[in-house]
């Protein structure tokens, strides 16, 4: 039994480290804050981690199996400007019309209302993950290199993007960013559940965060059962020997093509959030490669390997979150914001180096390269 | 199966093979590496398809598209490239085509215990089915392959080369799972090149000889050589060169009190001018670790080690090049070669320094001196442009040690450079290895082969948990004593125990 933990322990030394290290700054954080410890900081912070949780999730996945998607952050860009469009929660609907190539195109009014809201964040969600699976189709049919190809679908869907919105405006619905954006407690009154969020029992938990709820939610819900079931081992299995998963017969074009859709899946849910927190669409090209760059940063200090293989998308929003702390860090010691880049990028060192030290316990140096 | 015939590139790999199995039977297929063989495995298990020809699996016809079609026909085959994944586990290896479901996803617990039973019914205990694969020692790794394969519940069951990474412990745990098998009425197809195991296991054996069917025909029909020379369709004079008669040889390899974390103790062996000294014993006693440690490879080795009266201490592979040593290393596919790299790139790599002028290969010195490595090995290539992959198992260990001998190496290790290695490019290797000798070279051999160890060595050092218990030489190398030695127990108090004992 104490050998089984051992080992389960050794395996996942990356996952380990990323949530001590978290857990060790946010405590710097919350210490050094005038109103740590606190759930408007708490939900302050929630709200700046949720959108690069979800792309680090998304970037997990084809990592996981030896590819990198380039296109994450432009699938998010992209689904923020529908849902600029769609989620406006006008009463009486949205008309929506096209001007393409001198053509004016009526395609009938999106609904309003409550309805109209849900239809438009599962509308956002399926774009998102019809991008991606766009990308596994690319990379399985076309049998192109995922990094080139999502380099190209990227520079697509940011194009698309800024067709939408060739300059930062729309609107979304108030009452939607303010629950989505605060804390479960508000979020219960806005939508006028559990008697306003008054329910006795509900109020241990009214101070919990909306995005942290969510977050938490997806990765129980999605992540969890994806990783247990035949394709999300075939993801792993394709990353570790992609010729010894086809002799055993995995389904691997299948396992492709699902990991970009459910990288595309959780990329759009990053911009549907994104969107509703700025409340308007905006196609910010810089925006979209940071993003993309530090979704590939939090999958390696959350412990998975950019050679495939071994990891997992929830030590990934770990190293999400240790970004963002370490931004929050600055804001709380107030070092000059020019100098942040400069520390961030130490500090991702640093944070990498940490899970390399193994490399100096290695006796047969053989090893190093397997 | 019938008429099946198999072109690659315009090469023929097989022509017109009939060929059939029944239930309750060994069969043994038996070829030079090139002889079609492997061709032949991958139609049956679905990897490629046949040109021309059909296949019959119980009185049906059958076409198999892909591995799992013939997986869920109750073909399974354990490959002698290894099909497991190194970063899942044991267990999810073992289970990774269908595994244990429960509300439609995969059930751990029950995975796990089915992973168990599988390896207690090979007598692999010892492996926690929660362990990555890759960090299991290869023969470990080749008994989870077999529990995978056994897990499919297999009617036809074939095995390619199965047993060359495995201990002699391991093997004949594998003998009685597969008399246990042939008893419930699984057809089992063997490919070895190890005739003793043939000998001992098959019921019928086929020949193969350049993609044709050769002879099929029962147990005990012909004779070792008989069937040695229809796989070769040549005579053989002497299976091993003759040794020479023992002389006192200046010692060009000397190594005192050696020892590295718990895995060498105090070894202590001197390696002459023209000598081939043998390591022997169970497989994992340290012998690998050993040849490790000279190359260079390992960390934190103690002790002494003398190159012709000049104290070295090789930190890196590189050190060890430039102090005269070469390593023929264990796995020839990721050690040894670059695999999608040229023929040619493949033998230079290793001796840049010696065909380049300031800091630009010398193509033309390059080219000489890859056509002296080619000829002087005798590998069949196709064009020295070609990827090392194209070749055949033997001929790319060639370039292994084409390479290496291109550096003029005054010490040369071999770590089982004949494992999975056809019968004729086997006995190349031997004559190769004398040659060097009496060149001067000193040459340390290990192989899990006693067969091996006792025809070509002229001294063997016995190896048992990370010590040398002995060193045999002369008379005393016998298999009996080398089996003794390598279970550390005394060959004149117990010979009973080592005489029966595995013959790997």
């Amino acid at each position: 039994m104490l050998d089984d933990l051992a080992i389960r322990v050794r395996q996942n030394i990356g996952l380990a480290t990323a949530v001590v290290l978290f857990c060790a700054l946010y405590l710097v954080y919350n210490l050094a804050h005038p109103r740590g410890f606190s759930s408007a900081v708490l939900v302050q912070n929630s709200d700046e981690i949720f959108a690069l949780a979800m792309l680090a999730m998304a970037q997990t996945v084809p990592v996981l199996m030896s590819g990198l998607d380039l296109s994450v952050g432009a699938v998010m860009t992209m689904v923020g400007c529908f849902a600029s469009y769609l989620l406006t929660g006008t009463a009486g609907g949205t008309p929506i019309h096209l001007e393409i190539f001198g053509l004016h195109l009526n395609l009938g009014t999106f609904p309003g209302g409550i309805e109209g809201i849900l239809l438009g964040m599962a509308v956002c969600v399926a774009i998102g993950t019809l991008a991606g699976f766009i990308n596994g189709c690319i990379v399985v049919y076309g049998r192109i290199q995922p990094i080139i190809a999502t380099l190209a679908t990227g520079a697509v869907y940011v194009g698309i993007a800024l067709f939408l919105r060739p300059t930062p405006g729309g609107k979304i619905d108030d009452d939607l960013n303010w629950a989505m954006t605060n804390s479960l407690g508000d979020f219960a009154s806005t939508v006028h559940i559990f008697n306003d969020g008054a329910a006795p029992w509900f109020a241990p938990l009214a101070w919990i965060p909306v995005p942290f709820a969510l977050l938490v939610l997806i990765a129980l819900l999605v992540w969890v059962p994806f990783r247990r079931s035949v394709l999300g081992r075939s993801v792993y299995a394709v990353g570790s020997a992609e010729g010894a998963a086809y002799m055993s017969g995995l389904p691997i074009e299948r396992a492709k093509i699902a990991a970009f859709a459910l990288g595309g899946f959780f990329a759009g849910c990053g911009g549907l959030f994104l969107a509703i927190q700025t409340s308007s669409g905006n196609a910010d090209i810089p925006q979209a490669g940071a993003y993309t760059l530090n979704s590939i940063a939090s999958v390696v200090i959350g412990g998975t390997s950019l050679l495939g293989g071994s990891g997992s998308a929830i030590g990934s929003i770990f190293g999400a979150m240790i970004l963002r702390v370490i931004s929050f860090l600055f804001r709380i010691f107030d070092i000059a914001p020019l100098l942040q880049p400069l520390f961030e990028g130490l500090i991702l060192l640093a944070a990498v180096s940490i899970g390399a030290l193994g490399v100096l316990r290695v006796k047969n140096t053989l090893e190093l390269f397997r | 199966m019938s008429g099946i015939s198999k072109r690659y590139a315009g090469v023929r790999a097989l022509e017109g093979v009939d060929f059939a199995c029944e239930r309750g039977n060994i069969h043994a297929v038996l070829g030079e590496n090139g002889a079609g063989k492997s061709t032949l495995i991958k139609i049956i298990a679905g990897v490629v398809q046949p040109d021309t020809g059909g296949m019959r699996l119980g009185g049906s016809d059958v076409r198999f598209a892909t591995p799992s079609a013939a997986n869920a026909a109750g073909v399974v085959c354990v490959f002698q490239e290894l099909s497991l994944l190194p970063d899942l586990s044991v267990a999810d290896n073992i289970s990774i085509a269908s595994p244990p479901r429960r509300f439609g996803l995969i059930d751990a617990r029950a995975q796990r215990r089915r992973a168990e039973a599988l390896l207690a019914g090979i007598g692999c205990e010892d492996v926690n089915p929660l362990m990555r694969v890759r960090d299991l020692p290869l023969s470990r790794r080749q008994m989870v392959e077999i529990a995978k394969a056994l897990g499919q519940r297999p009617q036809l069951l074939i095995l390619d080369e199965a047993t060359s990474a495995l201990t002699s412990a391991d093997v004949e745990k594998i003998y009685a799972v597969l008399a246990r098998l042939k008893a419930e009425g699984v057809a089992i197809l063997y490919i070895s090149h190890r005739m003793h195991e043939v000998e001992a296991l098959a019921d019928r054996a086929s020949v193969f000889r350049n993609g044709r069917h050769v002879e099929t025909f029962d147990k005990g029909v012909r004779s070792t050589a008989d069937i040695v020379q229809l796989m070769i369709g040549r005579d053989i004079a002497a299976q091993y060169p003759p040794k020479p008669a023992p002389r006192s040889a200046k010692p060009v390899l000397t190594l005192e009190n050696l020892s590295w974390e718990k895995r060498l103790e105090r070894i202590s062996l001197r390696v002459g001018a023209g000598e081939i000294v043998g390591l022997g014993g169970l497989d994992g006693q340290g012998q690998k670790s050993l040849l490790l440690a000279l190359f260079g490879v390992l960390r934190g080795v103690t002790g002494r080690v003398t190159v012709e009266d000049r104290e070295v201490r090789p930190g890196s592979p590189a050190a060890a090049k430039s102090a005269g040593i070469a390593l023929v290393p264990e796995d020839r596919k990721t050690e040894g070669l670059m695999l999608p790299m040229s023929i040619s790139d493949n033998l230079a790599i290793a001796s840049l320094d010696a065909i380049s002028t300031g800091p630009f290969v010398d193509r033309a010195k390059e080219r000489a001196a890859v056509e002296r490595g080619i000829a002087r090995l005798q590998i069949k290539i196709g064009a020295p442009g070609d990827a090392v992959s194209t070749l055949s198992g033997g001929n790319q260990q060639k370039v292994v040690l084409a390479k290496w001998l291109m550096t003029g190496p005054r010490i040369i290790l071999l770590n089982d450079p004949t494992r999975g290695i056809d019968v004729g490019t086997k006995q190349e290797l031997y004559r190769l290895m004398r040659e060097l000798a009496d060149q001067g070279a000193a040459i340390l051999f290990y192989s899990t082969d006693y067969d091996e160890l006792i025809g070509c060595c002229d001294r063997v050092a016995i190896m048992y948990d990370g010590r040398i218990v002995r060193e045999l030489e002369g008379a005393e190398l016998t298999e009996t004593n080398i089996i003794a030695s390598a279970l550390n127990i005394d060959a004149a108090t117990a010979p009973h125990a080592a005489s029966g004992s595995a013959h790997a």
